[in-house]
């Protein structure tokens, strides 16, 4: 199995309005690539959960995307806090997110359990003070 | 039934219909963007009043047919611009929410 593309994108911490702009531009390069509407909107809503957290949370990141022949392999990399109880965060409406974000419609404790929901594997590598690794693979 | 015949409805007009012939097919109401990710379905008018520029990255993601912002709620310039850029239509309605999935129920 070869890599046949690869994609890099800078997340910026201090834009929340302009987060989204990976997973869009994603979401345009597998269309033209072919790749079915679902996986499409599986990757799409991953990554850009994925994205949002990092600006929440983290102050931004990275994003790269693998696009293998049966895999869509996005791992995102962050220098933030960390996540102290990944179990407690994997919770569905467990949320640590400040009022002024929730007031913008995020923040509802679904964030990583919408990215292991849409996704055929995830797995987070995070240390307190130190930052998070999140890898997602979806199968085409 | 399409999203531009939903606008010509007594309560209904348009923000932004770059795409006006595009087919509703159900409704999802809701307004914690995550959720709506989760849950609402390509081809759904999606009754919110979110009226943020993440509402209209999640209409994308989501490929809805078209955001329905009750209330009365409208777009800043620069949202309703995005919108535009991107595909999405954006409807307005003077109804809640609730009365407006009401009347799409009767027309679906």
């Amino acid at each position: 199995m070869s890599d046949v593309l690869t994609f890099h994108f800078d997340v910026d911490g201090d834009d929340f309005t302009s987060a989204g702009q990976a997973s869009v531009q994603i979401k345009k390069s597998l269309r033209q690539l072919g790749i079915s509407p679902d996986t499409i909107r599986r990757v799409s809503i991953a990554m850009y959960e994925g994205e949002i957290n990092m600006v929440i949370h983290a102050g931004g990141g990275e994003a790269d995307v693998n696009v293998t022949e049966d895999q869509v392999i996005i791992v995102l990399t962050d220098h933030g806090p960390g996540i102290p109880n990944i179990e407690q965060a994997m919770q569905e409406g467990f949320s640590t997110a400040p009022d002024a974000i929730r007031s913008l419609g995020f923040g509802a404790g679904m964030g990583l359990p919408n990215m292991k929901r849409y996704t055929d594997y995830m797995n987070i590598e995070s240390e307190v003070g130190k930052g998070t690794i999140i890898t997602m693979k979806v199968n085409i | 039934m399409t999203v531009i015949d939903l606008c010509n409805l007594e309560g209904f007009r348009e923000v932004v219909l770059p795409e006006p012939d595009r087919e509703i097919e159900g409704v999802y109401i809701g307004d914690l963007l995550s959720w709506v990710m989760g849950k609402a379905k390509s081809g759904d008018a999606w009754i919110t009043i979110m009226s943020n520029i993440n509402t209209i990255a999640v209409a994308t993601l989501t490929d809805t047919a078209c955001i329905v912002l009750a209330e009365g709620v409208d777009l800043d310039e620069n949202v309703r611009a995005t919108a535009e850029a991107k595909g999405i239509n954006v409807i307005s309605t003077v109804y809640p929410a609730y009365v407006t999935a009401l009347k799409l129920s009767q027309i679906l």
